[in-house]
């Protein structure tokens, strides 16, 4: 192995947004290797991509042909997506496969890509919760389990391994162009569900900052939990406003009618198991995370909801 | 100009709308900080308040002064009346204030945020869930923070138990110790006579999920409201044994029983 030896890293989920924002960053100074669970996504020349579910035997021999230094794990496969079975084994099962494989291969730094929805919302949530907060949300609902037991089995490496270098980051919601998620659809559209009379304070990061965030994150092996956040906040109704997004009141007393129309409606942007998120805040404290890497989001608030604004049918 | 501003013109006077712009808030790009406090909202909140504050309630307010400029500061108020109006009312008054006017936060029931439209509505003015860690990282971030320690065992008592202090919780004195933030106590005098209640209804505060559904008229009564703040109580942060903390919430509650009876001898009439 020479001195001046690329770092060759393993990306997952590499047909999503962010991860192609990461890779973007990354490409002049690593040698990446795309994979995702869902489709093949050509990334250029250099990128080789694969379409692969991680718990095939095959996943292997990327890691024996490619002698990754380094693993970014964005590929989760968010709770709006898939049934709640094939989300476990992608999400729990397909993580465990990675991680065991880091640690066969001498993987020196995993950022893994987690979620706030992992806090759960409930009615008696503080603001600003940091990092040590319990994490409520499987008690909430069954479509949450595998966001939570990813969670878990991350943290069971980050302790029982501290080779591997693990950092996990629960970043708030994740908006901005080309991203799919729940809330960028929600906002992206003409017309999106409330509960009548709650309007939550949100947060919400740019994909760009966001990709900044993991690109610190990588580049400095601190191992831990962190939370993702800027230093903003508003209201869920107030940032439907600002992006020419018409409120659509769902019934929200008693609790078991919003949750039996939203079952009715199957709305993939607003799933009933996601319902709480629209009721209670859940406001997490970012600061730990901005303090240890040196992030600063660029992208203000006002400039998100703009593009929406501007752009009521995104590509 | 706009309806909207239009509106904002008639309800929002300048002299209030400047003297809100004047209290410094750590608010985000979009004017809400992380407990959902809106600058616009509170504008329309303290128009609507000095209406209530002056000419319903026509508080009279003793030794707000005593409430540092800066910093943060607890600060600790007898319980009363089945609403929280004293909040409201403790709040308007150091807001007002012609000197360095400060917008406390005041921590409020764990059933209201599962309230619609009302949970909102009082985070956007400042009410914040009594949470622990919310009134610490309020703390942190030098606010000055209403509690109520004796929380529904105040605001839910009957007529007959009227300035009877009920059971102090010892959070707020653990808290004043671990942030070195003084304790302002305040006596409330009035709220008891606004919605006197002579029964609490248990079976129909269970079944609607409420913390009591107090049997009363249903209306607010204009009782003339008295507030007398004291001295800032300075507590040091060693560590000691529970029953010492005891102890200091003692002196605390002793100081606010003194502040009742001050404003019980100085009202001449229930209304």
């Amino acid at each position: 192995m020479t001195q001046n030896r690329r770092p060759h890293i393993l990306v997952t989920g590499a047909a999503g947004a962010l991860a192609q924002q990461v890779i973007k960053q990354l490409r002049n100074h690593c040698d990446l290797v795309a994979v995702d669970f869902r489709e093949q996504v050509y990334l250029g020349d250099d990128i080789p991509s694969y379409c692969i579910d991680f718990n095939k035997r095959v996943f292997e021999d990327l890691f024996r042909r490619y002698e990754f230094d380094g693993v970014i794990h964005l590929g989760r496969i968010m709770s709006s997506q898939l049934t709640r079975m094939r989300r476990y084994n992608a999400n729990v099962l397909g993580t465990q496969k990675l991680l065991d494989l880091s640690l066969k291969y001498g993987i020196k730094r995993v950022v893994v890509l987690s979620t706030y929805h992992v806090y759960g919302a409930v009615a008696y949530n503080p603001a600003l919760i940091d990092e040590s907060a319990p994490l409520k949300s499987a008690g909430l609902s069954s479509d949450l389990i595998d966001s939570v037991e990813l969670e878990n089995l991350a943290n069971i490496y980050l302790w029982r391994y501290p080779e591997l270098n693990i950092s996990i980051l629960r970043p708030c919601n994740i908006v901005g162009p080309g991203v799919r998620n729940a809330m960028s659809t929600l906002l992206a559209s003409q017309r999106a569900p409330v509960l009548a009379g709650f309007s939550p304070m949100m947060q919400f990061i740019h994909i760009d900052d966001m990709a900044d965030a993991i690109v610190l994150a990588y580049k400095k092996p601190t191992r831990g939990v962190f939370n993702v956040a800027p230093q903003d906040w508003v209201a869920y109704q107030h940032a439907l406003k600002l992006c020419h997004c018409k409120s659509l009141p769902i019934p929200s007393v008693p609790p078991i009618l919003p949750a039996m129309i939203l079952r009715t409606l199957k709305l993939r942007s607003f799933p009933s198991y996601l319902m709480a998120f629209f009721k209670y805040p859940v406001v997490i404290d970012g600061r730990a995370f901005a303090n240890e890497f040196g992030f600063k989001p660029k992208r203000q608030l006002k400039d998100i909801f703009r593009f929406y604004k501007e752009n009521k049918k995104p590509v | 100009m706009s309806l909207a501003s239009f509106i904002k013109s008639r309800l929002v006077p300048a002299e209030l709308e400047q003297q809100v712009n004047r209290i410094r808030k750590p608010i985000g790009s979009l004017g809400y900080d992380p407990w959902g406090y809106n600058n616009e909202a509170v504008k329309y909140g303290l128009a609507l308040t000095k209406q209530i504050y002056e000419k319903y309630f026509r508080v009279q307010a003793h030794g707000v002064e005593k409430i540092p400029a800066k910093g943060p500061v607890l600060i600790i108020a007898n319980h009363s009346g089945q609403l929280p109006i004293d909040g409201i009312l403790i709040g308007y008054a150091l807001a007002s204030r012609k000197n360095s006017p400060r917008m406390p936060r005041a921590m409020i029931e764990r059933f209201f945020p599962t309230v619609p439209w009302l949970g909102n509505l009082l985070n956007e003015v400042g009410a914040v869930l009594g949470d622990p860690v919310n009134c610490a990282k309020m703390l942190a971030n030098e606010e000055a923070v209403i509690v109520f320690p004796e929380g529904i065992r105040g605001s839910g008592k009957l007529y007959r138990d009227r300035y009877e202090l009920k059971r102090f919780g010892s959070g707020f004195m653990h808290l004043a110790m671990k942030y070195n933030a003084p304790i302002v106590p305040v006596g409330v005098v009035g709220c008891e006579e606004t919605i006197p209640a002579i029964a609490n209804i248990k079976p129909l505060a269970k079944a609607l999920g409420i913390p009591y559904a107090p049997l009363a008229l249903p209306v607010v009564l204009p009782a003339k409201v008295h507030l007398n703040f004291g001295d800032p109580m300075y507590f040091d942060d060693l560590e000691i044994p529970e029953e010492q903390v005891t102890e200091r919430v003692e002196k605390v509650k002793a100081e606010i029983s003194r502040l009742i009876d001050k404003g019980l001898s100085e009202r001449k009439r229930l209304f």
